[in-house]
């Protein structure tokens, strides 16, 4: 079984007349529902839906208060290498891009990890592009080896694994996994991705899954909004987020809504995806998914994150880089895509606890 | 029943407060410490996965007061082995013996898995820990808690965080009649009522989090439960009169057969 199955099940439904049919009444009814099929999230996504925001807004704030109380998980991303041998049309670190290139030293790791930690952090994100030469399973391993040291939780977002691949930077120490399938539509997939192994539509779809099976302790999945038609991409998420949760209890499920920033590279046909339009896409998913974790990076500006707190989100990332060694490197390096939300861990923690809201900066630890 | 032989003893130490309270989902930790004192808490519950002892300002526990029992929980744990290596870490890190152990593979409805956590019941009694496990209610679940050496049995009252009340009512209180512990209803628990409902079947105890900590104020909410408890225990040492279904008329139709 594979997600793929579900994805071939409903690849034809007809979109356009579900939302044409769609009337604010059948919005109403599913706000006032207990649990939701996925019609019903269908439902939520629909145009009709957009006049029902702050109903919406208002049950998705309860359900995420019941569930994870006024808290919010910080993190970091911290990228350790940007080599990358994907062509793929919307990614500044696309391997056709004549960009400043790097990879850092396991000492350049250790300092970089240093320098986040003292911040409070406790939970960081690490990256790098897809290069087997350049950051090998190997490499990897042992950056987790020496972050370790530094924080208690560590996530990776980094090119599709095998299952014993992920077992092994499990053991290594890495307890979760960030791998968004960028676009689920298969044709639009296979249009972006224009060259790499970055192609294999399947391989990707499957990541998350053989991360469970390796026993991630957490899976966090996305598509790049604006590569397609949102309401589409964010049904497919939903799906994927559901299929996961059900066949894999014992891992937490999380979502991430990134859409296309600027960046260096080509690609031009981004379809609009507006505040309001992020908003629905969240909440949809809250209704559908009460339990699931809502991931908003610093893609967005300090003004829409500040809003989005009380609307469901549950993680949040704080004092970023983009750039590979970007808090500690003296030489710079080119960044994936440019930040919008540049303020400090201190800053962001000023601004929950202001808000009424815990920041979280430990919610794991190794054991 | 005087007051003094109504204590709750568990692990041999005398409890004057038979409300627990957790520490997780509150807006902010400084409110805690009024918490425990607006609740009269003396158990208070928090998971190691959040404890930061690195971290001055984030460490949870220099907002509990030194005279509360810690209660360290497992939270996050899947198996017996991840809440085995938790408690060890958490007596490590100078959180005392107790624990409760919270075994969840179930990350939709955060049910807890009984089979896994008479696993870690057995193993971490052995080893000198007071463990109090989190449950659902079932009767030979319970018992085998029992022969593993729990010092007290938690069963849930409906799922964690729902505030859904005594939903599995029946279960408790055959376990409360079965079982030669103290039982403490966990989870569920979403209203003065409920608690009070809960003591006067007869727990020993309840442990309320979601209800007082996402409360919009958590103190006075606090101060709502610590009564409730009260007055559910009260009612239950008075010992009800018995439930009828139908009325029992003051003036007796057949009074003037007696005369």
């Amino acid at each position: 079984m594979s997600f793929y199955n579900e994805y071939l099940k409903l690849r034809n439904f007809d979109f356009t007349n579900f939302f044409r049919k769609t009337t604010k009444s059948d919005v109403l009814k599913v706000i006032n529902k207990g649990s939701l099929d996925k019609y019903d999230f269908l439902t939520l996504l629909s145009h009709a839906a957009q006049s029902l925001l702050e109903e919406m807004a208002q049950k998705s704030h309860r359900l995420t208060v019941q569930n994870f109380g006024k808290t919010m998980l910080l993190y970091t991303p911290m990228y350790i290498a940007n080599h990358c041998v994907n062509k793929c049309s919307y990614c500044g670190f696309n391997v056709t891009n004549n960009i400043i290139r790097k990879k850092l030293t396991l000492e350049e790791i250790e300092e970089e990890a240093k320098v986040i930690s003292s911040t409070g952090l406790r939970h960081i994100l690490i990256l790098t592009g897809e290069s087997n030469k350049e950051t090998p399973v190997s490499y990897i391993v042992d950056a987790i080896k020496v972050i370790r040291k530094y924080f208690d939780a560590i996530s990776i977002e980094i090119y599709p694994l095998t299952e014993n691949e992920y077992k092994k930077v499990v053991d290594a120490g890495a307890e979760s996994l960030t791998i968004y399938q960028e676009v689920y539509d298969e044709k639009i997939y296979d249009k972006v991705h224009i060259a790499g192994p970055k192609k294999n539509y399947k391989f990707r779809l499957d990541a998350p899954e053989r991360g469970c099976k390796a026993k991630m302790r957490g899976i966090n999945i996305g598509s790049l909004l604006g590569l397609n038609d949102w309401r589409k991409e964010a049904f497919f998420t939903g799906l994927h987020a559901e299929y996961l949760q059900n066949k894999y209890s014992d891992t937490e499920i999380s979502v991430s809504l990134p859409r296309l920033r600027p960046h260096a590279g080509s690609f031009n046909d981004i379809y609009t995806v507006n505040d309001k339009d992020l908003v629905q896409i969240m909440l949809a998913i809250r209704l559908f998914l009460p339990r699931i974790g809502i991931n908003i990076s610093t893609r967005e500006n300090q003004y829409l994150r500040d809003n989005l707190i009380p609307l469901g989100v549950t993680k949040m990332s704080a004092g970023v880089s983009t750039e590979v060694g970007g808090h500690s490197s003296k030489t710079k390096s080119d960044s994936q895509f440019e930040i919008s939300d540049k303020r400090s861990v201190e800053e962001i923690r000023r601004v929950l606890l202001a808000r009424g809201y815990q920041p979280v900066f430990k919610d794991w630890m190794h054991i | 029943m005087c007051k003094q032989m109504d204590k709750l003893v568990i692990g041999g130490i005398e409890l004057d407060s038979r409300l627990f309270i957790g520490t997780g989902k509150f807006p902010n930790k400084k409110v805690i410490p009024n918490v425990i004192k607006s609740s009269k808490a003396k158990v208070i519950t928090m998971a190691l996965r959040r404890v930061d002892l690195n971290s001055k300002e984030e460490n949870i526990l220099d907002y509990i007061p030194k005279d509360c029992i810690l209660l360290p929980n497992t939270s996050g744990a899947r198996n017996a082995e991840e809440a085995v290596r938790i408690a060890r870490l958490a007596k490590a890190m100078g959180c005392g013996n107790w624990i409760k152990i919270e075994v969840i593979s179930d990350n939709k409805y955060l049910l807890p898995d009984n089979f896994e956590t008479i696993k870690a019941t057995e193993i971490l009694a052995k080893e000198g820990f007071i463990v109090l496990p989190y449950m659902s209610p079932d009767l030979m679940a319970a018992k085998s808690l029992v022969s593993a050496g729990a010092a007290a049995v938690m069963p849930l009252g409906a799922p964690i965080g729902t505030n859904k009340g005594l939903q599995t009512r029946e279960l408790i209180r055959i376990l409360i009649d079965e079982i030669d512990l103290p039982i403490i209803v966990d989870a569920g628990i979403g209203k003065p009522s409920h608690a009070a409902e809960a003591m006067e079947i007869g727990a020993a105890a309840v442990l309320v989090n979601t209800a007082i900590a996402t409360a919009g104020d958590p103190v006075k909410m606090g101060k709502a439960f610590s009564l409730s408890v009260k007055a559910g225990r009260m009612a239950y040492i008075s010992k009800f009169g018995p439930e009828k279904n139908y009325a029992q008329a003051s003036s007796p139709l057949t009074g003037f057969l007696n005369m």
